[in-house]
């Protein structure tokens, strides 16, 4: 009976177990429940069938705030990736002042997304940021308007969350390629590949381990995405820069429209377990079920 | 058996403490609101001050902005730990609150005072009054429909000072060739949705405002005068500076002040900007009231009293209420905040030039003008005002699309 195999860890897991399905599985039904209402400002059981998410698919907003999303995304996993690579590649050359250079490009990752979006939207804003001081040093042809062009708004905000994103995939990076074998280097030497041949075609399918776990840390910090837009851009200009999740929050507090929040929320949910669900049964189904082979 | 017993005791101890400290003998009262800043704290202040002199406790519970500090009062309210007091804005925000059964009725001491002879201009009693009895009481009106303009900026380019939109216009490009900015816009949702309102009241007056807002009247939303207001925001827009998205509202005032820019539209909490950056109304600055009709938009605070199991709160919630409306603390109170008093028989010796114009006003009723969220849901005016700021901000949102997505809005039911 392997279900009272472990009789104490189970109890000791009791707690835990009841507190998800409560919190998680039952918030989700509820979630659901209250999507088919009209609630505005309190919960109210007044039936309306799948009105709202009618409602949500015809708003322009939602649509921008999804599009933010998948363009957010896919620029900040490939930036920090890309970058984080590179940075990891440069600091494994044995050069002077290591420890130095590896705390400078950490240490963006120590600070809040709130920090990071107000310092960002200083910098980036045209009338008192990095522009205007390039005007002053004399360079008048220098322009920097992302932050207030509705069309880059979206990459200043992937520009500052690579920023404070890529010193932490270095630094997975770095580990990884300490634990590369002092011998492969020596063969590779001796068979006389260049050496971003033997990063790019060698080095870096040796480190997929490190490059999963950056790729999974990442994916949840771009679902989740919220503060560091509200400090840089609050959603603008207009709605340009907003996301689902502010859609929801929005919905939630300042609209009084908690029905909509709902099945926004819901949507949300369905494509994370979308997303998710091919990844979670490669994981734990198959993969056990070939090492159990 | 013992261990057990104790633990059991421990964890109901603070329940019965809470029990024996309600019962004491003064009323304490917790209010909910965001009055943050200084002017407003100072405001704030002296109704905290006329309650404590009433021999009572005031729990201030400052919580900065509009929508967290709602946010956490409908928290609060539905998970049974509900605030004494709680501000909202004169607006359908605490409709729901009522219709759930959620807020205390005030006509007990509503009818005894006599609310109904005295609170001014009867529309406050129309948001608070709900089948027949008080849910709310206003406290202040602050009105939206401003345009505040640095004199010097003026006196520079050799212009006189604007009366409207139009003559704003024709001087804008003359301002921008002095190297000031014509135009102070902050780009946040609610400036360029307040200021839209104020255009559009300025070139269609309130009449048929009021017939697309509050009747939801599609014939009058296409009868083409809105579609001029979207014409003239849009020529607004061009005299903004690139520095406008996401920009505060005092930061956007201070450009004003500073002579940086030459206007600004905004409400009347704006003049206490000026006043602390001690300019003077109507010398240094001018206050206009764009248009040629010139209304005085109702806006401003209530307060709300959530119904409390203990039946001890609702005395207390009833002398909270009339203490707030009372005429002595009313005066101190809206001078500190400078806005104007919700009943007319109060002491306003201290206005300035600005106020004094709401003032005369708001006593010729045909001038009284409604706000958009007196008669629909915040949904609404969100989704509404989703539309003007998109519109302000794509130069590719063409009025023909605006217009449609609007009356979208308009016949959405929300």
């Amino acid at each position: 009976m392997p279900l009272f195999r472990n009789i104490a860890s189970m109890i000791a897991l009791l707690p835990m177990i009841v507190i998800s399905l409560t919190v998680f599985v039952g918030c989700i039904i509820y979630s659901f429940v209250y999507s088919l209402t009209n609630s505005k400002l309190v919960p109210v059981m007044n039936y309306v069938g799948f009105d709202q998410y009618e409602r949500l698919f015809k708003q322009r907003k939602w649509d921008v705030a999804v599009e933010n999303i998948f363009i957010y995304g896919f620029v900040f996993t490939i930036g920090c990736l890309v970058i984080g690579f590179l940075l990891a590649v440069l600091i494994d050359q044995k050069i002077r002042g290591e420890s130095l250079f590896r705390t400078i490009f950490l240490y963006p990752y120590a600070m809040s997304f709130v920090v990071t979006g107000l310092v960002w939207k200083w910098v980036l804003n045209p009338t008192f940021g990095l522009e205007n001081s390039m005007h002053m040093w004399g360079f008048g042809w220098f322009e920097l308007d992302w932050l207030v062009n509705r069309d880059l708004a979206i990459y200043a905000v992937c520009i500052a969350a690579v920023w404070q994103g890529a010193g932490f995939v270095m630094v997975l990076m770095l580990a990884g390629l300490r634990g590369i074998d002092e011998d492969i280097w020596k063969s590779l030497s001796i068979e006389g590949v260049a050496k971003w041949k033997s990063y790019l075609f060698v080095i870096l399918p040796m480190l997929r381990p490190m490059v999963v776990t950056a790729i999974v840390l990442i994916a949840a910090g771009v679902v989740k995405v919220y503060d560091l837009i509200l400090a840089l851009t609050s959603g603008g200009p207009g709605y340009a820069t907003t996301t689902p999740a502010m859609y929801v929050m929005e919905n939630f507090f300042s609209r009084a429209n908690l029905g909509q929040a709902f099945a926004a929320s819901i949507i949300m949910f369905i494509s994370v377990v979308c997303i998710l669900a091919p990844w979670a049964f490669y994981e734990f189904y198959l993969r056990n079920k070939y090492a159990a082979n | 058996m013992k261990k057990y017993f104790s633990i059991l005791l421990t964890l109901f101890l603070p329940l019965s403490f809470t029990n024996v400290s309600k019962a004491a003998g003064h009323m304490e009262a917790e209010v909910i609101h965001w009055w943050t800043s200084g002017g407003e704290q100072a405001a704030i202040s002296q109704f905290a001050e006329a309650w404590q002199e009433m021999g009572n406790t005031w729990i201030d519970t400052a919580i900065t902005g509009g929508d967290n500090a709602r946010g956490t009062t409908v928290n609060r309210i539905i998970g049974g730990n509900p605030p004494t007091a709680a501000q909202f804005n004169i607006s359908k925000q605490f409709v729901d609150l009522v219709e759930q059964g959620l807020l205390q009725s005030l006509e007990e001491v509503a009818s005894a005072e006599g609310w109904r002879d005295f609170i001014y201009p009867p529309e406050l009693i129309e948001t608070c009054e709900f089948e027949g009895e008080f849910y709310c009481v206003p406290v202040n009106i602050h009105s939206w429909q401003w345009m505040w303009i640095n004199n010097d900026v003026y006196k520079q380019v050799g212009l006189p000072v604007p009366q409207t939109f139009e003559e704003f216009l024709a001087g804008a490009p003359k301002i921008q060739e002095a190297g000031i900015i014509p135009l102070a816009l902050g780009g946040q949702g609610w400036q360029e949705s307040g200021m839209f309102d104020v255009v559009a009241s300025s070139i269609m007056g309130f009449p048929l405002m009021r017939s697309v807002y509050r009747d939801k009247d599609v014939d009058a939303f296409r009868d083409g005068r809105f579609e001029s207001v979207l014409n003239t925001y849009r020529e607004l827009n061009q005299f903004t500076d690139e520095g406008s998205p996401g920009r505060l509202w005092n930061d956007t005032t201070a450009m004003v002040i500073e002579g940086k820019a030459a206007m600004q539209v905004m409400g009347d909490w704006a003049r206490g900007e000026f006043a602390v950056a001690g300019m003077e109304a109507m010398k240094d600055y001018s206050c206009v009231i764009p248009g040629k009709e010139k209304y005085v938009a109702l806006g401003g605070d209530v307060f709300v009293f959530p119904k409390n199991d203990d039946p001890k709160v609702k005395d207390t919630q009833l002398a909270m209420a009339s203490m707030m409306v009372n005429p002595t603390v009313q005066a101190k109170f809206n001078n500190a905040k400078g806005s104007l008093p919700m009943r007319l028989d109060v002491d306003t010796s201290a206005a300035d030039a600005c106020m004094q114009m709401g003032l005369d006003l708001i006593q010729n009723p045909d001038a009284i003008m409604r706000e958009s969220d007196d008669w629909n849901t915040p949904a609404f005016t969100a989704a509404w005002s989703d539309i003007i700021s998109e519109f302000r901000n794509d130069p590719n949102y063409t009025v023909a699309q605006a217009m449609d997505d609007l009356e979208g809005v308009l016949t959405s039911g929300l």
